[in-house]
C-alpha cells in the first residue's frame, strides 16, 4: 500500500521555484530519506504534503486518498504528522501540555488522550521526568525527542520529520534516531529529511535525492552509499557535469 | 484613611469594568498581536443592544428584576460575541497575511463604523440614553461607605467570568490551543488544531465579555452614549497593558490597579481628570516596567 505517493508536484512561493516536478513515493511501514543540500527544496516538499502550502501542479494522495486542497489540520486528522525544520514545540508550554497538544487533532477524549499519553512515556521515558516543566527550558535534544514524543501522540499513520540530527551533538543524534527507529518498528511510515546523508541511510530503505528543487536521483539505500552522484549533489555539481 | 479605603472599595468596582473589557483587548492580542481598537464599541452596541431588549422586556422603569437582567445579559453576552466573531470573520480574516498595522487601522475604521452605525440607527442615535434598569440604593456599610448589592453583584460576576476564562485557558484543552495558537500559529496546525476557528472562539469570548461588561455598566451608571466604546476601550486597553498585554491575569489585575489609580486620583484632582490618570499610570508603568505588571510570566501567555 502506497502510504504517500506524489505525482508532478510544483511549488512555487510568488515566482521563484521551490520544487519543481517532484514524483515520489513512500510504502506504508517503509523509512525512505528525502536528501539534498540547503535550498533544495526538501522542506518546501514536506510543507506541501503537510499542507502549509499548496502546489501549484500536481497531486498529492495518502493512502490512495487525494489530498487537494484539504487544510493542514485535517490532515494531520487523517494520519499525517510534520515535525518541522526547528522543532518548533511550544516553549511557553509544559512538556504535558505539549504533548497533550500532540493529540489534539485525533484524540478528542480525555480518557483517550491520557491513555496515548501513557504508551508514549513509555516509549520515550526521559519526557516523563520533566512533565511539569516548560518546554522551552529543554535542551536542544531533549527538545527534539519531546517535538517526535508530541508527533506520536497523535498515532500517526506516517510521521514526516525535517532535519532531526540538526544542530544535536553526536551522542544525542545517535537517541533521536534511536527513537524513529523505535516508531518504524511499531508500523508508523516515515519520511525523514535530512543533510546528514550517512545518517540517514542507515535507517532508510530507500531515498530520494533533491537538487534545486528537482528530484536526481533515488533508489534502495544500500545503492545509494556509494553513487557519486549523490556527492555531487551536495557539491551543487548538475549531473550535466559529470564525466 | 477611610477616606482611602473607600477610593480603593470604588476603585475595585470601576477596575471590575475595566478587566472584563480588557481581558477580551489582551486575549486578541495574544493570539493575533493585534491592537483592536475596535474592541471598546464591542461593548458600546452591547449596551445598546441590551438597552433595546431591556426596553421591550420591561415595561416602565423597573427596579431590580434581578432575573430578567441575568437572562438578557446572556442573550446579550452571545449577540456581542457573535458581533466581535463576524468582525474577525469579515474584517480581520481576510486581511490575515497583512502587515499588522493594515490591520490595526481596520481595527479604526471598524470602531468608526460601528459608532457612527449606531449614532445613525433609529431610537439609539446621539443623546444620552437612560437605561431601562437601574439598581436599588440598598446595600451595606463598610467603614463610612455604602454600597450597593448591585455593585456586589457586578464585581462578583465580573469575578466569576474572570475565573471562569483563567480556568479555560489554563486548564482546558481549548485553551492549551489557544496557547499553542498564540506561540506558534504553525506548529499549532500540525499539531491538527482549526486555527481559525481558535482564533473565532476568542473573539467569541472577548466579544461576550464586553456584552457582560456593557449591561452592567448601563445597569449601574443608567445612561449610555455612541461614544461610550472610546474611553472605556482607552482605559480598558490601558489596564492590559499595565498588567502585561497578552496574560490573563495580567488584564484582570492591571484593570483592578487602573480602577483604583483612578479613584484615588479623581477624588484628590477631580472626575474630569480620569482620563488623565489614567494615562499617565500607563506612562509611568512604561517607563518603569515596559512589559507590564505580569508581562514576563509568560506560562499563562496565551
Amino acid at each position: 500500500m502506497r502510504a504517500l505517493e506524489l505525482n508532478g508536484v510544483s511549488v512555487y512561493y510568488g515566482a521563484v521555484r521551490g520544487v519543481e516536478d517532484v514524483d515520489l513515493y513512500v510504502d506504508e511501514g517503509e523509512i525512505v530519506a528525502l536528501l539534498g543540500a540547503n535550498g533544495a527544496g526538501k522542506s518546501t516538499l514536506l510543507k506541501a504534503i503537510s499542507g502549509i502550502i499548496h502546489p501549484r501542479h500536481g497531486s498529492i494522495a495518502f493512502f490512495g486518498d487525494n489530498f487537494g486542497k484539504l487544510s493542514a489540520h485535517r490532515r494531520v486528522i487523517q494520519g499525517l504528522v510534520h515535525v518541522p525544520e526547528g522543532r518548533r514545540i511550544f516553549t511557553t508550554l509544559t512538556i504535558g501540555e505539549n504533548l497533550e497538544l500532540g493529540a489534539y487533532g485525533t484524540q478528542r477524549n480525555r480518557t483517550e488522550r491520557a491513555r496515548r499519553l501513557n504508551e508514549v512515556l513509555g516509549l520515550f521515558p526521559l519526557l516523563q521526568q520533566h512533565f511539569q516543566r516548560l518546554a522551552g527550558t529543554l535542551s536542544g535534544g531533549e527538545q527534539q525527542v519531546l517535538a517526535i514524543g508530541r508527533a506520536m501522540m497523535s498515532n500517526p499513520r506516517v510521521l514526516m520529520i525535517d532535519e532531526p540530527s540538526l544542530g544535536l551533538d553526536p551522542q544525542k543524534v545517535d537517541i533521536v534516531y534511536d527513537m524513529l527507529e523505535e516508531v518504524a518498528k511499531l508500523g508508523t511510515t516515515v519520511l525523514l529529511v535530512e543533510q546528514n546523508v550517512s545518517l540517514a541511510l542507515e535507517i532508510a530503505s530507500r531515498a530520494y535525492v533533491l537538487q534545486q528543487g528537482s528530484v536526481v536521483l533515488s533508489g534502495p539505500s544500500a545503492s545509494l552509499v556509494d553513487d557519486s552522484r549523490l556527492s555531487d549533489a551536495y557539491l551543487g555539481k548538475s549531473a550535466d557535469d559529470h564525466d | 484613611m477611610s477616606l482611602l479605603l473607600n477610593e480603593i472599595g470604588n476603585g475595585i468596582f470601576l477596575g471590575a469594568f475595566f478587566g472584563l473589557v480588557a481581558l477580551g483587548y489582551s486575549m486578541v492580542y495574544g493570539i493575533l498581536r493585534l491592537i483592536n481598537f475596535a474592541h471598546g464599541d464591542f461593548y458600546m452596541v452591547a449596551a445598546f443592544v441590551s438597552y433595546t431588549i431591556l426596553g421591550a422586556v420591561l415595561v416602565g422603569h423597573s427596579h431590580g428584576q434581578w432575573f430578567t437582567v441575568l437572562w438578557v445579559g446572556v442573550v446579550v453576552m452571545v449577540i456581542t460575541g457573535g458581533l466581535a466573531m463576524l468582525a474577525n470573520q469579515f474584517v480581520y480574516r481576510p486581511m490575515r497575511r497583512a502587515a499588522i498595522l493594515s490591520l490595526m487601522i481596520a481595527a479604526i475604521g471598524l470602531s468608526q463604523v460601528l459608532e457612527n452605525g449606531v449614532l445613525v440607527t433609529p431610537q439609539w442615535g446621539a443623546t444620552y440614553l437612560v437605561y431601562p434598569v437601574t439598581t436599588p440604593p440598598s446595600g451595606f456599610n463598610l467603614g463610612s461607605n455604602h454600597y450597593t448589592w448591585g455593585q456586589l453583584i457586578i464585581v462578583l460576576i465580573s469575578g466569576l467570568l474572570a475565573l471562569g476564562v483563567y480556568f479555560l485557558v489554563g486548564r482546558t484543552l481549548l485553551g492549551k490551543a489557544m496557547r499553542a495558537v498564540s506561540e506558534d500559529r504553525i506548529a499549532a496546525v500540525l499539531m491538527g488544531i482549526n486555527v481559525d476557528l481558535v482564533i473565532a472562539i476568542v473573539f467569541f469570548i472577548g466579544g461576550a465579555l464586553a456584552g457582560a461588561a456593557a449591561v452592567m455598566t448601563g445597569v449601574y451608571y443608567g445612561q449610555i452614549n455612541y461614544l461610550m466604546g472610546f474611553t472605556v476601550g482607552l482605559e480598558a486597553f490601558t489596564a492590559a497593558v499595565l498588567g502585561g498585554i497578552g496574560n490573563i491575569g495580567g488584564a484582570v489585575l492591571g484593570g483592578l490597579i487602573l480602577g483604583i489609580v483612578q479613584s484615588i486620583g479623581t477624588g484628590i484632582f477631580g472626575a474630569e481628570w480620569a482620563i488623565v490618570v489614567a494615562f499617565g499610570a500607563l506612562v509611568l508603568m512604561l517607563w518603569f516596567r515596559p512589559t507590564g505588571l505580569l508581562g514576563e510570566r509568560v506560562a499563562r501567555r496565551m
